[in-house]
């Protein structure tokens, strides 16, 4: 498994990101390509609040660079286990190890809301993600480059309070992604915006995510943006890695395809009969 | 015009003079009438001095001087007075906001001590402070305590406790929070709180210079009753009204400069 994993990464991921884009290339220069990405390893991670066993053993080895989806029915520990990663909840048992001691400003967290401070303008709001590099003489060329990566440059000098949901979500992407960060953990981002909006957004996660080869990890209700987007779709149910599916489709991908919509209604029909189970 | 009227006519059709005016129409009236009232005999001047005999005795009060004094008696207290209780009360809401220990040490003392009315305690203050600017800064200070404490600590405790995880996600230290976070964020409330305690702050210090004062914009309303000079008593109030409202301004351009950022106060 793992190593079929592997080989469907490096033969279509690689080639296809080596291609990609020109502005790849500014993007990388801040950092060596091969320092991006973290592989994530995760060895029975277990999380209870009171009585109430949420996961019950993860394993999972995610490798650098690769773009997982986690799928799974409402409550079934998905966001927490989203937490355990990103440091923001402490497991009861079990190890999470990313291959190598890793910063604060490395693993940064998106969630549904975009948690914009509202008494900042739009550019000050990226400089946020910059953490402990925010007095940085070059903090201000920084947050402008994140800025024109999610397209907003224009709004630079705006209050959020008159951005869009969709502006809003796209200013809390470019302060994730402003401290260059390996992992990016992201918390049903999109559930809150309307269907073409979505589908907008979904456009710029994929390319940021290959600009930038950070591993990225994203906790979805809808199961074909997880195939739309994933190189491998994991299934969570009663606190397990239920399935691992992955996803072989060329990049980029073209929604709606036959190959999407069968791997989509079979992950659908997992997670059907686990609710009828249940 | 109505509100729906002015709501949806875009700002472009609008007069901007005709609206900074609109809203003096109402009050110049209302003294237009007052003064053909009095001159006509309508309203007996015993009861009520025509805007005219006010004004002179305005002017005869500015041209000796007592009235610039007394103003500036009562500003004084108003200010000194707001500045300490404020101050106690913000530093109170801020502690109890910020720190369980101290919130669980002093709160309920302090919502106890809220039921009490300031201004029954004003016998107690004379005995205490006799009448002396000690007696009117307490009263003023206690009065303005309590609507400052409550809004400050309200204000904190209401922050978006998902903008203050995030705030801690990007790693900022304790007064990086307080300072980009949770105090920005209760500014709004400690606005609400300002506002209020300028209110209370008038009306304490009007009742206090009335009974124990020997100077102040009360104790010139008093002395003038004595005499029965009821043109200085009228006087006395409506300059208390015009304080009030400086005030409320004051706080209101203050409020629009610091919370420009707030959808409210957006300019469209
Ligand atoms: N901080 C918490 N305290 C208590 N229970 C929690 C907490 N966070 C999550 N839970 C519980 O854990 C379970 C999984 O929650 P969550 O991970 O948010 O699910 P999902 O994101 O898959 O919808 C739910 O039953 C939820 O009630
Ligand atoms: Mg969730």
């Amino acid at each position: 498994m793992q190593t079929a994993l592997r080989t469907s990464l490096s033969e279509t991921e690689l080639a296809s990101r080596a291609s990609f884009a020109p502005h790849a290339r500014i993007v990388r220069e801040e950092r060596p390509q091969q320092a991006i990405g973290l592989p994530l390893s995760i060895r029975g991670l277990r999380k209870s609040f009171g009585s109430n066993e949420v996961l019950r053993g993860i394993d999972l080895h995610i490798p650098a660079g690769q773009f997982v989806a986690i799928v799974g029915k409402s409550g079934c520990g998905k966001s927490t286990l989203l937490r355990l990663i990103a440091g923001l909840e402490k497991a009861n048992a079990g190890s999470i190890s990313f291959g190598q001691d890793v910063q604060a400003e490395d693993i940064r967290v998106m969630f549904q809301e975009p948690r914009l401070l509202p008494w900042a303008r739009v550019l000050a709001n990226v400089e946020v993600g910059l953490g402990r590099d925010r007095a940085s003489a070059d903090a201000h060329a920084r947050a402008e480059r994140a800025l024109t990566e999610v397209g907003l440059a224009d709004k630079r000098d705006q209050w959020p309070s008159v951005l869009s949901g969709g502006q809003k979500q796209r200013v809390a992407l470019g302060r994730a992604l402003v401290s260059r960060p390996r992992v990016l953990a992201f918390d049903e981002p999109l559930g809150a915006l309307d269907a073409l909006t979505r589908i907008s957004m979904q456009r710029l996660l994929e390319r940021v995510w290959r600009d930038q080869g950070f591993t990225a990890i994203l906790v979805t209700h809808d199961v074909a943006e997880a195939v739309a987007l994933a190189d491998r779709v994991l299934v969570i149910e009663e606190g397990r890695i239920a399935h691992d599916v992955v996803v072989n489709a060329g990049r980029p991908r073209e929604r709606g395809s036959a190959e999407l919509a069968s791997l989509e209604a079979s992950i659908l029909s997992h997670l059907l009969s686990a609710e009828d189970r249940t | 015009m109505s509100l729906i009227d002015s709501v949806s006519l875009p700002r472009s059709f609008r007069l901007p003079r005709v609206d900074g005016l609109i809203q003096w129409i109402v009050p110049l009236a209302i003294i237009a009438i007052w003064q053909v009232a009095s001159v006509t005999g309508f309203v007996p001047t015993r009861v009520l001095p025509a805007p005219s005999d006010v004004l002179l005795a305005g002017w005869k009060l500015l041209l000796s001087g007592e009235l610039v004094r007394n103003i500036w008696v009562s500003f004084w207290r108003a200010s000194i007075g707001f500045l300490i209780g404020g101050s106690i009360g913000f530093a109170f809401g801020l502690a109890n906001g910020l720190s369980q220990l101290s919130a669980k040490l002093t709160d309920t003392t302090l919502q106890m001590v809220r039921n009490v009315p300031h201004l029954a305690l004003i016998p107690l203050v004379i005995l205490w402070f006799g009448i002396d600017e000690s007696a009117k800064l307490f009263l003023v200070a206690l009065g303005v305590f309590f609507p400052i404490y409550l809004n400050t600590l309200h204000g904190i405790r209401t922050v978006d406790p998902q903008l203050i995880e995030m705030g801690r996600i990007y790693g900022m230290t304790d007064g990086e929070l307080f300072r980009r976070v949770i105090f920005p964020g209760a500014l709004p409330s400690i606005f609400v709180g300002i506002r209020f305690a300028l209110g209370i702050m008038w009306l304490t210090l009007i009742v206090a210079e009335t009974i124990a004062a020997s100077s102040g914009l009360g104790y010139m309303a008093m002395q003038a009753r004595e005499f029965m000079l009821i043109d200085v008593v009228v006087l006395s109030i409506l300059i208390y009204a015009l304080l009030g409202k400086l005030a409320d301004s004051a706080s209101r351009v203050l409020e629009r400069a610091t919370l420009s950022w707030h959808p409210a106060f957006q300019k469209r």
